[in-house]
């Protein structure tokens, strides 16, 4: 075991980009998580990504791929085709969703009623997942804050693998342009972002959503674009957290893990959100969910 | 007279000059380049994304489709008719299944990627070029995958064992030529794809493989290199 310990050593440096079938490690020392496994004594990568060490966890942030559905994700789904109880929502991945009449809304709905009166083809809703099955069968609800039929605007697609960048920690990037653009904002967990403001704040908008996309595993992103953005506008952005995101939606994915630095907590979820895995119910979660 | 020394100057186990490039197709979730030679490829890959017909989809698993086309004027001299062919629907066959032992779809039942090869130019060795592009691009676009695949033909030529063999050897008029298209996952070694057209000895054959070793492992080298280059660029530009 000793000796085991002694051979292992790194073969990449934290925040490498990989791509599979690179040998990241050796020796039994190092473990492998996401998007990284082991053979032999070896560890390879096996997606495209940013190499993250946690100390002798290897995993990587995958930088491309499509978005797969996952339970709780706030999207934005254009409605394809209405059905006998409900809506069928495009959600730019290989699976569509469907957004049953009972989550839809709180109006009533009268049986045999025109259901493109509430929303019709093509248009665009914000909506969560709240079901996902093995088969990625994908239910979607309308009902929550925040949830709601997009009037208006642009819609933007983006690489779905970049969304964490593009919201930031709690929020800030998705702040700072709300700030320097003062456009409305919404991103979509797969890859949709939903623009409205003025003209030529909104190709700002755009612009700097591009620019975040294509810099996004280059470090300094965040410092990076308040420079841009107060440049571009001249005007003085803050960094604050986004009030649509209270706390981190993922916070298995950014950060060490442990014990939380920032002082005591009260109970770890707040309201009837419910605790996160309650068994059988939810999705499979073997395999390379992202 | 038998083939003592290879017509262009190079050593048995040496390969032609090797350009290899990732996201070259801006609308493609995923895409590759590879150029061997004279033979150049291009993948574009597409999804994961629904399947049609329905009738198509596998609840088990995601499907890889591949086609492959060589463009009307890629071949030495005549015109390639467009359309599929027997030999195109054999390539992209071969080549589907050499790709398919390191890709992972669980996570897409019913799902299919779309890999599509072009070949503005060939100059033998097209599915072998095909191959390595097509890794490339699947990869780029954030697929899981075990390893990339590299691909690269060895061959007797009139009693000589080479690799990558081009059309001037592959038609060689003097003597016996074999030519065989060879994939490898290079990491285990394993081959996922051999093909083979004229005649070996069994030995022959186990050494013109030997041979090509480090053929494979110098394309998986350029293979990953092409799509690290395409992060470093994007970082070179912030700078």
């Amino acid at each position: 075991m000793t000796e085991a310990k002694e051979q292992s050593k790194l073969l990449v440096k934290d925040h490498d980009v990989v791509v599979p079938g690179e040998v990241l490690a050796e020796g039994m020392e190092y473990l492998p998580s996401q998007g990284t496994y082991r053979k032999d004594d070896r560890i390879y990568a096996n997606q495209t990504g940013l190499l993250i060490v946690e100390g002798k966890v290897l995993k990587t942030i995958p930088l491309a791929g499509v978005y797969l559905p996952k339970r709780h994700d706030v999207i934005i789904g254009k409605v394809i085709d209405i059905l006998m109880t409900g809506w069928r929502l495009d959600t730019n991945s290989p699976y569509s969703a469907v957004l049953p009449l009972k989550d839809a809304t709180f109006d009533y709905i009268k049986k045999g009623a025109d259901l493109t009166s509430f929303f019709d083809l093509d248009e665009y809703v914000v909506c969560k997942i709240f079901q996902v099955t093995s088969q990625n069968l994908v239910d979607v609800s309308m009902k929550g804050p925040g949830l709601r039929k997009l009037k208006g605007g642009r819609i933007l697609k983006v690489n779905a693998a970049k969304v964490p960048r593009i919201i930031g920690k709690r929020g800030s990037m998705v702040s700072m342009i709300k700030q320097a653009t003062s456009c409305q904002l919404t991103v979509g967990q797969n890859g949709l972002v939903w623009l409205n403001g003025e003209p030529e704040q909104e190709l700002l908008a755009v612009e700097s959503i591009r620019k975040i996309e294509v810099e996004a595993h280059v470090p300094g992103l965040t410092d990076r674009m308040k420079q841009w953005l107060e440049k571009k506008t001249g005007k003085k952005i803050e960094m604050k957290p986004d009030e649509e995101f209270p706390e981190d939606r993922r916070p298995r994915h950014d950060g060490p893990r442990g014990p939380r630095r920032d002082g005591p907590r009260g109970p770890r979820r707040d309201g009837p959100r419910g605790p996160r895995r309650d068994g059988p119910r939810g999705p499979r979660r073997t395999g390379p969910r992202r | 007279m038998a083939y003592k020394k290879r017509h262009d100057g190079r050593k048995p186990g040496e390969t032609r000059k090797i350009i290899a490039k990732a996201g070259v197709i801006p609308n493609a979730d995923g895409s590759g380049y590879f150029k061997i030679g004279d033979t150049e490829a291009y993948a574009a890959v597409y999804g994961p994304r629904e399947l049609h017909p329905r009738s198509q989809q596998d609840p088990k698993q995601g499907k890889l489709r591949c086609a492959y086309n060589m463009m009307p004027f890629s071949g030495q001299g005549d015109r390639v008719r467009p359309g599929p062919s027997r030999r195109s629907k054999e390539i992209s066959m071969v080549m589907e299944k050499a790709l398919l032992p390191v890709v992972d779809l669980e996570a897409f039942p019913n799902a299919v990627v779309d890999v599509f090869v072009e070949l503005p130019q060939t100059d033998a060795g097209s599915r072998c070029a095909a191959i390595s592009a097509a890794s490339i691009a699947l990869a780029d676009a954030g697929l899981r995958m075990r390893d990339v695949v590299a691909a690269v033909a060895v061959g007797v030529v009139d009693g000589m064992k080479v690799v990558d063999l081009d059309y001037e050897e592959e038609a060689w008029k003097e003597g016996d030529v074999a030519d065989i298209p060879l994939a490898m996952v290079p990491s285990t070694g394993e081959i996922s794809l051999v093909q083979m057209d004229g005649r070996v000895k069994k030995d022959e054959f186990v050494q013109a493989i030997e041979q090509a070793k480090p053929a494979f492992d110098a394309i998986a080298d350029a293979q990953r290199a092409a799509i690290k280059q395409r992060y470093a660029d994007a970082a070179a530009k912030v700078e």
